[in-house]
């Protein structure tokens, strides 16, 4: 190495250029964790010291006892093992949900990006619809499908589906214009380009996006399930408040994030495995 | 009987000028070199050949007849980026022309056809020197195999005019003699007619017949947006059949365009 310049033997890269080794890596990432963890442990000894009947920061022992009556023991009112009964609810509303907008943002979206007749028809229409705050109108669904399921998946739907509608478009926006004359000089028809150009090249992105709203499709379901419902993560975390349940309410909330978490990661390793040209184009 | 007409051809952009009076005749099986400063129209000029863009005023013939007012299958393209479909692989890149043409339904063939769709796309692959490459998917290829992939893929089409922007411009002198030796080769066997884009003069003399240069006659800064550019050269390539080597290169007409060239105010990129 050439030191002739007189510059310190050990030279310090910028910071955008160090990097952790592996070990380090992990320990960071684990650190934030680790860290709400141990505040939890220590505001929750500190508060039972001074009153063992206190519920607001209940020990590990006694969430471990509450999680384990929730997902093993059957409900001596019901006979259901609440925990299973709540999650098989809550996700299949979900997924519903999740489903319909995806297909409707999915073809109105590319329509609405590759149709100039469609995209005047419908453009302001949808930019309008899309600001309607959806749980402003979650009292109408209410009205007009009933206490049901049918009105918790129609929230998702109309709560998710403008937004993935909207960024489909901007997506078909952004593709090279010359992708679109290149696949005219090929012959294809406005049917063809949809086919075989647009919609296997928006596939990925409309699961990104997806990903991005998941986070509104859960906040939608548990706030139709915690007004009006029987059954349902958000319905029994709404129903042990009652009880200042902190042992019961808190696995709950961990059990749902758990879930969100395995849903995305779940998208991404599709995305990856079925549009292996997606991930590769990025770097 | 002329392939292509070009009659007094004005392009604006906003009100800006961008070309103006712009005609060509072009004889069939044409090589035809398109040069001249950044920014001159050269694009533009090929996007209005492909029906991308239409003139602001003037007409454009194809074989006698106007434009159709969208690109077509009779004319293909080969772009300076974004020529191929990046979700698509080599071979199925090159199979898509032939898809659109006999599945209108599904875009998509299968058994038998498919079969044979596919030998004749990686007929055409292994011709542009892609033949090992069928299965990877663009972003795995280098720039010059990208570019070649585009041609190939242009070619299953059997257009009868070629368009190509600045196709080689990113390439290292060795592919790019390569290509150039495929190029010419393709042109010869086709028979059609191709439009080349190119910054780079001994290219242009190298696979042209005719190699044609655009410049702003009039190019003060408070003239740019009322005056554009329009063609200032027209030199057939001399001798009209020329051997594939670059011994011609140094020709007399050569040089005297390139001196010209030089000499022409406000060309970027050439010193004073
Ligand atoms: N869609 C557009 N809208 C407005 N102006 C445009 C548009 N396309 C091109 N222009 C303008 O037209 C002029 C010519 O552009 P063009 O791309 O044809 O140049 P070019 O000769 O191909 O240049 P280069 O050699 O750098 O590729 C430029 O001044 C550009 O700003
Ligand atoms: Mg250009």
């Amino acid at each position: 190495m050439d030191r002739a310049g007189g510059r310190p033997a050990v030279m310090r890269k910028r910071m955008i250029n160090v990097y952790p080794t592996r070990g380090a890596a992990l320990f960071l990432a684990a650190l934030p964790f680790l860290l709400l963890l141990l505040a939890y442990l220590a505001g929750s000894a500190a508060r039972l010291a001074d009153n063992p009947d206190d519920k607001l920061l209940p020990s590990f022992a006694s969430i471990g006892a509450g999680f384990a009556r929730m997902a093993f023991e059957a409900d001596p009112r019901t006979g259901d093992v609440l925990l299973w009964v709540d999650t098989a609810a809550s996700l299949a509303r979900l997924l519903a949900g999740l489903a319909i907008a995806t297909v409707m943002a999915g073809v109105f979206g590319i329509a609405i990006g590759l149709v100039p007749f469609v995209r005047t028809t419908f453009n302001g229409f949808v930019a309008v619809i899309a600001m309607i705050p959806p749980l402003a109108i979650l009292p109408i669904l209410f009205i007009i499908f009933g206490l049901g399921e049918t009105s918790k998946v129609a929230l998702i739907v109309i709560g998710v589906a403008p937004v993935v509608m909207r960024d489909m478009i901007l997506r078909v926006d952004e593709m090279p214009r010359e992708l679109m004359v290149k696949a005219q000089t090929l012959g294809a028809s406005t049917w063809q380009i949809a086919l075989r150009v647009v919609v296997p090249q928006m596939m990925p992105r409309l699961i990104d996006s997806v990903r991005l709203s998941l986070c509104s499709a859960w906040l939608f379901l548990i706030a139709a399930e915690a007004i009006a419902s029987q059954s349902g993560l958000g319905y029994r975390i709404f129903l042990l408040r009652r009880y200042l349940a902190m042992d019961t309410i808190l696995p709950y909330v961990a059990w749902i994030t758990l879930l969100a978490f395995a849903l995305d990661f779940g998208l991404r390793r599709l995305q990856g495995k079925a549009f292996p040209w997606f991930a590769q184009g990025r770097t | 009987m002329t392939a292509v007409s070009v009659r007094n051809v004005w392009k604006e952009y906003d009100g800006r000028i961008v070309l103006e009076q712009v005609s060509l005749e072009v004889e069939p099986h044409s090589f035809i070199a398109l040069v001249g400063p950044s920014g001159c129209g050269k694009s533009t000029f090929l996007r209005m050949l492909l029906s991308a863009e239409t003139p602001t005023k003037g007409d454009i013939l194809f074989e006698g007849e106007r434009l159709p007012g969208e690109p077509t299958a009779d004319r293909g393209v080969v772009f300076q980026r974004y020529s191929v479909f990046p979700h698509l692989t080599v071979l199925e890149n090159v199979v898509l022309g032939k898809e659109f043409a006999a599945s209108p339904l599904l875009g998509k063939l299968f058994g038998k056809a498919r079969k044979r769709a596919r030998e004749e796309a990686a007929e055409i692959l292994t011709a542009v020197g892609l033949g090992d490459f069928l299965h990877l998917y663009p972003s795995q290829l280098s720039g010059g195999m990208q570019q070649r992939l585009a041609i190939a893929q242009a070619l299953i089409k059997r257009p009868k005019i070629l368009l190509l922007d600045e196709p080689f411009g990113a390439l290292d002198p060795g592919i790019r003699a390569e290509i150039h030796v495929l190029m010419l080769k393709l042109w010869r066997e086709t028979r059609m007619t191709v439009f080349m884009v190119t910054h780079d003069l001994s290219e242009a003399f190298h696979l042209g017949t005719r190699v044609i240069a655009f410049d702003r006659p009039r190019n003060r800064p408070e003239e740019r947006d009322r005056y554009g550019a329009t063609i200032t050269h027209d030199l057939a390539v001399w001798p009209p059949k020329y051997p594939v080597s670059d011994t011609h290169i140094a020709s007399g007409g050569t040089t005297r365009l390139l001196d010209e060239l030089e000499a022409l105010p406000g060309r970027p990129g050439v010193g004073h």
